[in-house]
């Protein structure tokens, strides 16, 4: 191992950290973006390099500032973190390399260093929450991704003042859901001593039964209910990437949601252990209620939206209810789902996101009605939500399909009632996910164009992005080593290491 | 490198692939991409029948293009019945192209070069359902051929069009995503593969009442089997212009259905544990059903398309009906339809599509007389009806005559009235099109007085309009081929004797 790769877990976090005041000094329209793309690679290197060495050494321990845990802050990667990093870093850089042109449609540049700064700490942030191994190290970094994201949020304002209003619902949901958190650790640490998590994982077992250990696990839960958008604590996602600019609605869609399911995961399975969260308390009827709700009511909704980012964000509230159901199933399949369709949505959402983006930049408008003849006017971007609503609905040979094949199965693993009902449940979803897709296909297709529309596509630092994500969408659909094989080692590894 | 026949596996998919990328290039010269189209066709063709070869002289050429999922792989098998349905949309696919160049330029059809696309990539989604070693790539396959032609389908892109073809891909997918699927992964839950292996895989695996379930959830599933009440798609279909009308819905869709249907029928069930099932003998009786009450319907259609629509799934359900008697004679008898079916079927749309071009006429009733104007469109139109009816010397009475002593194999007696009847049906709503278009004289018009004696023939070169060559001489061919298929009816039942007498 070398010298550079034994600093990498701190080198994922820091580069962007240390990147966003730079980012913040410098004017004009070019740079800051060149730096924030730069960093952001350098963090998905470090991350993809991560994650090959934990599946094939094993986990690792970084110390921070080399005081030792349980005293100092120690950061743990093993293959579940290892994982999310790569989706959230590689996210990030695929949406930089498309942000260069759109954002300055959306952004005055003379606010493109702090835009940068802003987007940068919220990668940091969400890195960190990833890596870390300390309780309370999580609470702050989720406030710096919160209040960056508000900020990023916020800057849709230039073309619809309501994203400032979204801005300030996510404000006091996101706070809401943070303090949650911050009671739950506090109660814990009240109780442990500790605030490392493997430290608090083995003490669990002994003080599981006491009354502010319990509140605690509620506060985190519903804390991380909300910050993951699980119904009914959504109502800030869908306003929020409404109005978001183009490029950041993408890189959420990928990444932000995804992180609290990584928390939910890591809370419920490395911090209660599997036998508290699924035997003692009842978090699986709890989990799969919602879940179920989730995925079918907010299908239905998508399928009654007249913006397309707004359907899209109410359909990346349903995927949320498949990935709850799959923690919930409380199996290794479940959990490989789950896992798997982390990265499987991601791309496929952060695709659908930037096409729709480029439609943006050239229309102008995201409501459905005015994306008529769009297929004629703008062919290639037209046909790559095609095939990204194809991810999306899970047709075989994308991503989404994996995903799906993954869940039915551990819903049939099952074997009773609740399995079969569940199966049920996931189709009909599907097919309403048919219906919302197709029916933007049929309004770009079949809608004349309004008369002088022109037809030009968006430029091509935008469509080639686009394209990287709809290839990769393909590409991982077809060949699964990646997004299935690291999956299965993580869960794998979620399930014998839990107590 | 040497093109062994495992190579020509994935040569079949990939050949029409590359025509495509051929095709969009050359969009700009009509005529260059057409030779794109035919090149491509006949190269399919001569790769087909090597294959056929290699498959007659006892081989099973496979092919492994990835492993998708572990334990599930996309790969590729050749067996019998998957060669005939490839020969079969193979050989059609150069008849049609030729005739899509005449129908479309003859009604100057707009986005021509989507269209050779599409339907260059349905064929290669024809050709992985064909040769599909497992249920996942079936079904990867199956989808993939909905999606290719749902452009095909609302081609015109009117209102009529998208309303088609909302109802096209929602049945299809609906069906496939809500059963299919589920059938499939349960299938694998309870035996751990999804191979298609001679004698099933489900038999120790699945008690009569799951068994009788996923039978329902695959036939339900498979909706391109198109059997009532999952029928509506085709009628709808039928917006697409007639060679997507000819090819896809009396070729390869509705022959991915139903061999998708023959396929899971004997290599994932088994004929042992579905005989004598319950769900089985329900089966026979909905196919039944259908058979009737389609034949029936497409009694009341005027416009010839939606007629011959119903005619599709009335002998669609023929097939489903011979698997669900599970007797090796009815298998025969099934495989045997789907060709005979595709060379008929094929024929009739030809001419209905000739007769537009022509004149534009897309109702019956509109076509009195029309015979004498195009007389051998309608003896195409005739032979075409005689085979599906099932008259020797016709290749359609060899599926018929199977499908019968399949049915008293199986001690079914009931079905071979319900054959009777759905033959007699046939000739009801088919032959009146033939005797109106030679018989009757043309609308508004009548037939001069002549005294016995001195009769002449109504059909002289003055009165013949026929529409363009290369929308004649298909349906000819394609008859032609009905009648060929009668004498060599013994190479097919040759092919299909391993998988009947294991």
């Amino acid at each position: 191992m070398n010298a550079l790769f034994s600093q990498a877990p701190i080198l994922a976090i820091v580069i962007p950290l240390m990147g966003a005041p730079i980012s913040a000094l410098f004017r004009g329209a070019v740079l800051p973006w060149a730096i924030a793309t730069m960093l952001s690679a350098a963090s998905f290197w470090f991350s993809i390099d991560l994650l090959v060495h934990v599946n094939t050494v094993g986990p690792i321990s970084y110390e921070l500032g080399g005081w030792e845990p349980p005293w100092g802050i120690e950061y743990v990667v093993d293959p579940l973190s290892a994982f999310v990093m790569m989706v959230i870093s590689g996210i990030s850089t695929g949406v930089l390399l498309y942000a260069r042109e759109s954002i300055l449609k959306e952004v005055s540049t003379d606010r493109l260093g702090m835009f940068f700064a802003a987007y940068l700490l919220a990668l940091a942030g969400m890195m960190g929450i990833t890596i870390t191994g300390d309780a309370f190290n999580i609470f702050v970094f989720l406030e710096i991704t919160s209040l960056s994201s508000y900020v990023l949020i916020s800057m849709g304002e230039r073309t619809d003042r309501r994203a400032l209003f979204a801005a300030f619902q996510y404000l006091v949901m996101g706070t809401i859901g943070a303090t949650f958190i911050l009671i739950g650790v506090g109660l814990l640490y009240a109780m442990t001593g500790t605030l490392n998590i493997a430290d608090i994982a083995s003490k669990f077992d002994a003080i599981a039964h006491t009354t502010p250990v319990r509140a605690a696990v509620g506060f985190l839960i519903v804390g991380v209910a909300i910050k993951l958008a699980m119904f009914p604590f959504h109502i800030w996602l869908p306003n929020g990437y409404t109005y978001a600019p183009s490029i950041i609605t993408a890189f959420f869609a990928g990444t932000a949601t995804k992180v609290s399911v990584y928390l939910m995961i890591r809370f419920i399975y490395t911090m209660f252990g599997e036998d508290f969260s699924f035997g003692e308390i009842p978090l699986t009827s709890m989990l799969m209620t919602l879940g179920v709700i989730a995925f079918l009511s907010m299908s239905v909704v998508a399928i009654f939206q007249d913006n397309l980012k707004r359907l899209l964000a109410y359909s990346s509230v349903a995927q949320l209810g498949y990935m709850t159901v799959g923690i919930a199933l409380a199996s290794e399949m479940g959990l490989i789902a789950s896992i798997t369709h982390v990265f499987n949505h991601a791309i496929v959402k952060t695709g659908l996101f930037l096409t729709v983006g480029a439609i943006f930049y050239m229309v102008g408008s995201t409501y459905i009605k005015d994306l008529a003849g769009i297929g004629q006017r703008m062919p290639i971007t037209s046909f790559a939500f095609v095939l990204g609503g194809l991810g999306l609905i899970g047709v075989p040979l994308t991503p989404g399909f994996v995903s799906k094949w993954y869940l039915v199965q551990a819903a049939l693993e099952r074997g009773d009632m609740v399995g079969y009902g569940l199966t049920i449940a996931m189709l009909i979803s599907s097919l309403f996910a048919v219906i919302y897709v197709w029916r933007v296909v049929e309004v770009m297709y079949f809608r004349p164009a309004p008369e002088g529309a022109e037809c030009k596509e968006a430029p091509l630092s935008m469509m080639i992005p686009c394209w990287i994500f709809v290839i990769a969408i393909f590409y991982f659909g077809i060949e699964t080593s990646v997004n299935i094989g690291f999956a299965e080692a993580a869960a794998s590894f979620l399930m014998g290491g839990a107590k | 490198m040497m093109i062994t026949p495992d190579i020509q596996v994935a040569l079949s998919l990939l050949i029409p692939l590359i025509g495509a990328v051929g095709m969009a290039l050359c969009y700009a010269a009509p005529n260059l991409r057409e030779t794109v189209t035919l090149v491509t066709a006949g190269a399919l063709f001569v790769n087909t029948v090597t294959l056929l070869q290699v498959v007659l002289a006892g081989g099973a050429p496979e092919y492994s293009l990835i492993s998708n999922l572990p334990g599930l792989e996309i790969a590729f098998k050749i067996e019998p019945l998957g060669m005939i349905f490839a020969m079969v949309a193979s050989t059609l696919w150069i008849v049609n192209s030729v005739y899509s160049i005449g129908y479309m330029r003859g009604n100057r059809e707009p986005k021509q070069t989507r269209f050779y696309i599409c339907f260059a990539i349905a064929i290669s989604a024809a050709m992985g359902i064909a040769f599909a070693e497992n249920l996942l790539t079936l079904f990867i396959f199956y989808e993939v051929l909905s999606l290719s032609t749902y452009p095909l389908v609302t081609h015109k892109g009117n209102d009529a069009a998208l309303k088609g073809g909302r109802i096209y891909l929602g049945i299809l997918l609906g069906t496939s995503i809500g059963f299919f699927l589920p059938a499939i992964i349960w299938t694998w839950a309870l035996t751990g593969t999804t191979d298609f292996t001679q004698g099933g895989i489900l038999l120790g695996h699945a008690g009569p009442v799951v068994t009788g379930i996923l039978l329902f959830l695959f036939m339900y599933g498979i909706g391109k089997a198109a059997l009532m009440p999952i029928h509506r798609w085709l009628p709808s279909a039928m917006v697409a212009p007639t060679p997507v009308s000819a090819l896809l819905h009396a070729v390869a869709v509705v022959k991915a259905g139903v061999f998708s249907v023959l396929k899971v029928v004997i290599y994932i069930f088994g004929l042992d544990i579905l005989s004598g099932n319950f769900a089985t003998e329900m089966l026979t009786w909905i196919a039944a059903f259908t058979l009737i009450a389609a034949s029936t319907v497409a009694l009341t259609k005027d416009n010839l398309k939606a007629r011959l629509a119903y005619s599709t799934i009335s002998q669609l359900a023929y097939i489903v009906l011979a698997a669900s008697l599970v007797t090796p004679m009815a298998m025969a008898g099934g495989a045997m339809q789907i060709v005979m079916h595709a060379f008929g079927k094929i024929t009739l749309f030809f001419v209905a599509g000739a007769i537009y071009t022509a004149t534009k006429k897309t109702e019956i009733s509109d076509m009195r007389g029309l015979g004498r104007q195009m007389p051998f469109t309608f003896i195409a139109f005739l032979i075409g009806s005689l085979s599906i009816i099932g008259i020797p010397p016709l290749g359609g009475s060899w599926a018929k005559f199977y499908i019968m002593l399949g049915a008293v194999e199986a001690d079914q007696l009931f079905v071979l009235a319900v054959l009777l009847i759905s033959s007699l049906l046939n000739i009801a709503y088919l032959m009146p099109i033939v005797i109106r278009g030679f018989f009757y004289p043309p609308l508004g018009k009548s037939d001069p007085e002549v005294s016995v004696g001195h009769e002449r023939s109504m059909i002289t070169r003055a009165n013949i309009k026929e529409a363009p060559l290369l929308c004649v001489a298909p349906p000819l061919f394609t008859a032609f081929g009905c009648i060929v298929l009668f004498f060599f009816i013994d190479p097919i039942y040759q092919l299909l004797l391993p998988i009947l007498m294991p």
